[in-house]
């Protein structure tokens, strides 16, 4: 069963990446995730500045906007597709996420299986 | 009245357990899986495992107890009811399964993951039935369910309650009961929450979180937070039920007994704690002949087992706080030294401004109601302790047995503009008219705050 982990991250440094952990920590994570069998996708996103939002209304016109910026508090910075037997497992290795921690969190959701 | 609330302990559900229930309209199902209320929920469990989907689970177990209800009156109870129960039931899945392909292929994938993550499936059934139901225990405790929900989902498949019935129990209409538990079982399907027994190095992690749903149920049933009836002894009964069916399958728990301890004890006071008029009894006025004396003793044996063998847990504590309520002839000579000792230990377990109001009030039984007022007073500012109405009402008693009478009615009050049941608001009428009345005769002590109850620590 495929779950998305969605990292948010909570207070940002200056250089766009979470305060609480180091590159070190995402990257011995990244390997566990891999050496496991368990990765299916995942990225990490550009600085929240780069962003650009898209919306068509019913005339098919296309609005362009800049943003959106960080207004809110958490700001979604990455994501993690894993492939594991079941929730549980899916909450273990968000736990173990350095995105988890301070003012960060994860949020798990399943992949919608529509062959079923 | 639900005639279970005023029937003793019946482990097997007996039959005939559920047929003075009243639901106007009760279907034919609801009243077979009242008879067979704990068979219900082993069944439920094993299938549950087996097919890895509640709704099927439940599909099947209630077709097997129908099944039963027509060939066990002729062809006479089995030898192993349980097993005969659980191969109907398994037919009949089996059978669904062969005429939904589609489904049964999205099942056989789901077990195999699930048989991936749990490499021991338990062995086919034998002579004795694996008792699986400590998986669906932690299933419906799931910390990823919503919190109010885990307690109707542990209600409807572990104490085999049906949807009306545990509707009627937390006072919501059946529609929206039945709603919030497919929404329960969907998140449970979908998301996979598993049906799983947490490994040794999980369980005090998540443990907790099963004991504190069937506390919040033993809570909810006993000191309504809305509504007329104070007590709906119901629910206070099912939660012990369950606790004795846990501790069953967690024998070694110690906070576990001291659980179900604490529930024994405080239910022991059941019979005194309403008068007839279905007014509030405090534990100061209570008529201690009423206590089921069986149900202390049953309760302080598992106090002991509780507090032995490691450090003490809080419900534990709380277990040995209200064991010294139990055993005391009256509120003079309860050992009050030894309940504020209590209440240190458990602060330091469990740092809540609610356990330090509940020590405030122990220790103006102790050292005077000026000692207690002034702890009170150094709570004033916790924000967790503004609009509890038994702050107000502590308060408000000492302040009275100070001859403080003005500022004591104001606490009343203010007291009355917070607390939910009617009973309890008739109550602090009643002081708040003496407080006001020249002369009255004093309030009684502080150890009358309803929220100086243990259960009151949630």
């Amino acid at each position: 069963m495929k779950y998305m982990l969605l990292i948010h991250s909570g207070a940002v440094d200056a250089d766009g990446g979470a305060a609480e952990c180091t590159v070190e920590d995402w990257m011995a994570y990244d390997k566990e995730v891999k050496d496991a069998g368990i990765f299916v996708s995942g990225e990490s996103l550009a600085d929240l500045v780069t962003a650009t939002t898209v919306r068509v209304d019913p005339t098919g016109d296309r609005t362009v906007t800049d943003g959106p910026f960080a207004e809110t508090r958490e700001v979604l910075g990455g994501f993690y597709v894993i492939d594991v037997p079941d929730l549980d497992v899916a909450l273990d290795w968000a736990a173990r996420c350095p995105g988890a921690r301070g003012s960060g969190a994860i949020v798990v959701r399943p992949i919608a299986d529509f062959a079923g | 009245m639900d005639e279970r609330a005023a029937g003793p302990e019946s482990p097997l559900g007996a039959p005939g357990d559920g047929s003075a229930d009243g639901v106007r309209g009760a279907s034919v199902e609801a009243s077979v899986e009242s008879v067979f209320r704990e068979e219900r929920g082993r069944l439920l469990a094993s299938l549950a495992r087996r097919f890895g989907d509640l709704d099927l689970a439940e599909e099947v177990a209630s077709e097997a107890i129908e099944a039963a209800l027509v060939h066990w009156p002729v062809d006479g109870v089995p030898d192993r009811p349980g097993a005969w129960l659980l191969t109907t039931a398994r037919r009949r899945a089996v059978d669904r399964l062969r005429r939904d392909r589609t489904y049964a292929a999205r099942l056989a994938v789901l077990q195999v993951e699930a048989d991936r993550a749990d490499p021991a499936p338990p062995a086919d059934v034998g002579d004795d039935l694996p008792d699986e139901r400590l998986r669906l225990f932690f299933t419906c405790a799931h910390p990823a369910l919503p919190a109010e929900d885990r307690g109707a989902l542990t209600l409807r498949c572990l104490a085999g309650l049906t949807t009306p019935e545990v509707a009627r129990a937390y006072l919501v209409p059946t529609a929206t009961m039945a709603q919030r538990i497919v929404r329960a079982k969907k998140k449970i399907r979908e998301a996979r929450i598993p049906f799983r027994v947490p490994g040794a190095d999980e369980l005090p992690e998540r443990l907790p979180g099963v004991l504190q749903v069937i506390y919040s149920i033993f809570t909810e049933g006993y000191a309504a937070s809305s509504g007329s009836r104070l007590q709906r002894l119901d629910l206070a009964e099912e939660a012990i039920r369950l606790a004795r069916i846990l501790r069953r399958l967690l024998p070694a728990e110690r906070e576990l007994a001291g659980l179900l301890a604490l529930m024994l004890l405080i239910h022991a006071r059941r019979a005194a704690r309403t008068d007839a008029d279905g007014g509030i009894v405090l534990l100061d006025d209570q008529d201690r002949g009423r206590w089921d004396r069986a149900m202390i003793e049953e309760g302080r044996e598992l106090v002991v087992a509780a507090l032995t063998g490691g450090a003490p847990g809080r419900y534990g504590v709380q277990a040995a706080i209200a064991a010294l309520h139990d055993e005391a002839a009256d509120v003079a000579t309860t050992d009050w030294p030894q309940v504020v000792a209590l209440y240190d230990v458990l602060l330091a377990l469990t740092p809540s401004p609610i356990v330090a109001l509940n020590r405030a009030a122990a220790v103006a039984m102790r050292d005077g109601p000026a000692a207690g007022l002034a702890l009170l007073d150094e709570l004033a500012d916790e924000p967790r302790l503004r609009g509890h109405h038994p702050f107000a009402t502590a308060r408000a008693d000492l302040l009275g047995r100070l001859g403080r009478r003005a500022e004591a009615a104001a606490a009343y009050r203010e007291a009355l503009d917070l607390v939910g049941t009617e009973p309890e608001r008739a109550l602090l009428r009643g002081r708040l008219r003496a407080m006001e009345a020249a002369g009255a005769p004093e309030v009684p002590g502080a150890f009358g705050v309803p929220g100086a109850d243990p259960t009151d620590d949630a």
